[in-house]
């Protein structure tokens, strides 16, 4: 059991407590242990301190298989609605966490917030291209230097980097976690490699999109846009090994590094950002974060916008094409990265902490020394 | 009245697990079949949204059930709650089809799970549903939808129209007007009568205001009391049920699992008076949850409490209802609305009869008590550590016994022999089987095997 040492959290925060009532109801039925990483984390306690809640929040996966099994869902006078009373705690928590606050409030509620810092974002690279236009250069770099791309990028990157780490600081202590080992972030990773807490527990699926049917589209599509997301992050790494490492400067051939994690990268990104859109066009937004339905929708689109572009841009080059493409695609990946900790971005950090968490958990249990 | 368009093949009254199993076979030998349920969607599925388990017989290890679990051995179990008041016929079928059902249940989307914490006794028995009895119900559901069945919620059956010993209609309440329902055949799958409480009361007298009714508020009886009325053949005792005690806060409807309370074992149960009235420690509890509904129905008030020590709070599965804690006994007493002299005496009483020895919570430890009456026989340690917490106990009535008389092939019986085209299934029937006390997880089982039987049948009378 957490204590709550960061005193961050407010004192019976009504989020937090309607979840914990409904936590002690799951407690006293149990009929759900058999989907998710959730309910055997319930079962092991019997009072539940803030932090506990926090974590069993982020620990839930969304996959709804709770509540169309659930014996007590509204109109019972129960009103068990598990998935979205920790999507709220869940929510609150990243808000909380990440500073500052008002930007987290303001991101996660309004796709249009995101669209306006998308625009700016380009804004800021169109001026940037005019203003900072190399005399000489190649390819990309004929438009925008080196140099400048760099000066843009390293903090664009790093500063959201920096909030999360500190976010995720205050987090761990919330929760009580404690030091992690090399074998716990194995099995986290595990876990969050074949997205096991979104298949129900024996492989049919979750119940996203399709009410009380199974379905296994949302986990195909998240792995899509996450793994896709890797590619596109390798693609950039192997880049940035080759420029300094190398001496080879971008654009890249079809057979290079960058280009054989960035095209099927790009491509799985598209896929799987525009499947996710679509899927959440169908689920029933009273299962989950009512309030950030939009913002959540914005940052999907987001990330398929960039996908887009920077596959758009490979596709245009050496049209005309390529100097308003190259603002464009650079310019949404800076409103990407800028967003990290205020949108739905930061799931996968906090996901991956609780996941972490769990693993201890179950590491403790067989030791034997139980926490 | 109005009509239905449609004359159906086979009309199915009540979609709970029963009325699906039935449902689902005759669909699949091509029938045309419409399911009348009382119930809004959200409340589908009778009591079987509220269950957790099924017992199967099986003589090896089968899908999540662990080593062998053989006919005799489940029939004797049945003769030890029912005290012999069960058909050894159709009980015995029950038991036998039980085998098969399991991996047909698995064939139509219906997924099971290990045993659950806090059940392991039951890992050899009962294979229970992944998400409990509404996941189950929602795979019928679905299966049922994708056979071409006719669904229809909020649609509550008020007659069964017979002429002579034929079924020809059913009229059926939707959208506030009586519709007429034709089908060539009937399997009436509708549940006891427990939510009527007029019904109950008239069984049980005043005693019944008091009880509490664990499971659907849509279970009202009409249809078995309309088949009564025209002759159908009852079986059981109007107030025989399967009855468990459970927390007194409960919700008048629809409680379901999680009002159950598991610290009889560890505890004292006395009655409004402070006195106790049965061994607590007989046995454990999932063999003796299925007694104390009536037990504590047959105290004055129909009200029990329990009264545990601070020693004994994490021995059982958290309760829903937060118990009620006191630093004294008497203090205890005052927040339950016991006498606290009378509840002092007799915990004082049964500390002084408690005698050294080891403990052990979770098998029967033969920690007795010595020259106390009503003994308790196991787990019994002094109520002496303070904070002491109490639970108050109400009857959880979960479904009634008496029903329909049916054959082996699940055909409904009259004074004058058996309708032609008329079959039941599930806890309509049921007290054919139980006619007295309650095996965990049997309900599903004869559900399941006289649902899948009614809808063979009905389906072969219609093909």
């Amino acid at each position: 059991m957490s204590v709550d040492a960061s005193g961050t959290t407010p004192a019976g925060a009504p989020a937090i407590a309607e979840a914990r009532r409904q936590v002690e109801i799951c407690n006293a039925c149990r009929y759900c242990e058999g989907y998710c990483a959730v309910f055997p984390a319930i079962a092991r306690q019997r009072a539940f301190a803030d932090g506990d809640i926090t974590q069993l929040a982020n620990l839930c996966h969304n996959c709804r298989g709770c509540y169309y099994a659930c014996q007590y869902t509204p109109p019972h006078e129960f009103a068990v609605n598990l998935p979205a009373a920790l999507a709220e705690v869940r929510q609150e928590s990243w808000e909380r966490h990440m500073r500052p606050r008002a930007l987290g409030a303001l991101f996660h509620e309004s796709g249009v917030a995101l669209a306006a810092a998308l625009a700016l974002g380009l804004a800021a690279l169109v001026g940037a291209l005019a203003a900072l236009r190399p005399v000489s250069g190649e390819g990309f770099y004929a438009y925008l230097s080196h140099g400048a791309m760099v000066a843009i990028f390293t903090p664009a990157f790093l500063a959201p980097l920096a909030i999360v780490a500190l976010a995720l600081r205050d987090y761990w202590r919330e929760i009580g976690g404690e030091r992690v080992r090399l074998s716990d972030i194995i099995a986290a990773g595990k876990s969050a490699g074949t997205m096991r807490n979104l298949d129900g527990g024996q492989g049919q699926g979750c119940n996203f999109e399709a009410e009380d049917r199974f379905s296994n589209k949302r986990r195909l599509f998240h792995q899509l846009t996450l793994y896709g997301f890797l590619l596109a992050f390798a693609s950039t790494s192997s880049g940035t090994v080759l420029h300094y490492g190398f001496g080879t400067e971008a654009p890249y051939g079809l057979f290079s590094l960058p280009k054989l994690f960035g095209i099927p990268g790009g491509i799985m990104l598209c896929i799987g950002t525009a499947g996710l859109a679509w899927l959440k066009t169908r689920a029933d937004p009273q299962l989950g974060a009512k309030r950030v339905w939009g913002g959540e929708m914005g940052f999907v689109l987001l990330l398929f916008f960039v996908s887009f572009t920077g596959l758009a841009l490979y596709a245009a080059t050496g049209t005309a094409l390529v100097a308003p493409l190259l603002a464009i695609h650079l310019g949404s990946v800076l409103a990407f990265f800028a967003l990290i900790p205020y949108s739905k971005m930061a799931h996968g950090f906090f996901r991956f902490a609780a996941l972490i968490r769990e693993a201890q958990h179950a590491r403790l249990r067989q030791e034997g020394t139980a926490s | 009245m109005s009509a239905r368009p449609d004359r159906y093949d086979i009309i199915v009254v009540g979609g709970g697990n029963a009325g699906l199993c039935a449902a689902v076979n005759a669909a699949e030998t091509g029938a045309r079949v419409a399911i009348l349920e009382s119930a809004p969607k959200t409340y589908r599925g009778g009591n079987s949204r509220h269950t957790r388990n099924f017992r199967c017989m099986h003589e090896g290890p089968l899908s999540v059930l662990t080593g062998t679990y053989g006919e005799d051995e489940y029939f004797e179990d049945l003769m030890l709650v029912t005290r012999g008041a069960t058909d050894e016929t159709l009980a015995r079928l029950a038991i036998r089809s039980s085998e098969e059902c399991l991996p047909w249940m698995e064939s139509q989307g219906v997924r099971f799970q290990p045993s659950l914490s806090g059940t392991l006794s039951l890992s050899r028995t009962n294979a229970f549903f992944l998400g409990g009895g509404k996941a189950l119900v929602n795979a019928y559901y679905n299966r049922c939808e994708d056979l071409g069945v006719d669904i229809y919620y909020d649609a509550e059956v008020r007659h069964v129209r017979l002429e002579g010993d034929r079924f020809t209609h059913c009229e059926v309440m939707m959208d506030g007007e009586t519709v007429r329902v034709e089908g060539r055949a009937v399997v009436l799958a509708s549940g006891g009568f427990q939510a009527d409480l007029d019904w109950l009361t008239r069984a049980w007298g005043p005693a019944a205001a008091n009880f509490l009714i664990r499971g659907t508020p849509y279970n009202r009886g009409v249809v078995l009391r309309d088949m009564l009325e025209q002759g159908a053949e009852s079986v059981g005792d109007p107030t025989q049920c399967h009855a468990v005690a459970i927390d007194g806060r409960a919700p008048k409807f629809d409680g379901g699992i999680v009002t159950r309370l598991d610290c009889v074992p560890f505890s004292i149960v006395v009655n409004r008076d402070g006195e106790r009235f049965y061994d607590e420690g007989e046995d454990v509890w999932p063999k003796r949850y299925a007694i104390w509904g009536r037990l504590v129905a047959a105290q004055p008030d129909q009200v029990g409490y329990s009264i545990i020590d601070a020693k004994s709070i994490d021995l059982f599965m958290p309760s829903v209802f937060p118990p009620i804690v006191a630093d004294t006994l008497e203090g205890l007493a005052q927040k339950l609305g016991i006498s606290g002299d009378r509840l002092a005496q007799t915990v004082a009483r049964f500390n002084a009869a408690c005698k050294p020895g080891d403990f052990h919570p979770t098998e029967k430890d033969g920690l007795t008590t010595n020259g106390l009456e009503p003994p308790k026989t196991n787990w019994a340690r002094p109520i002496d550590t303070p904070p002491y917490h109490g639970y108050s106990l109400r009857p959880g009535v979960t479904f009634t016994y008496l029903g329909l008389k049916v054959s082996a092939d699940a055909q409904v019986q009259t004074t004058r022999g058996p309708l032609a085209n008329v079959w039941a299934a599930g806890e309509i029937m049921a007290g054919s089987i139980l006619g007295q006390g309650y095996l965990a997880g049997f309900g599903m089982t004869i559900g399941t095997v006289f649902g899948r039987i009614a809808g063979r049948e009905a389906a072969a009378h219609v093909g």
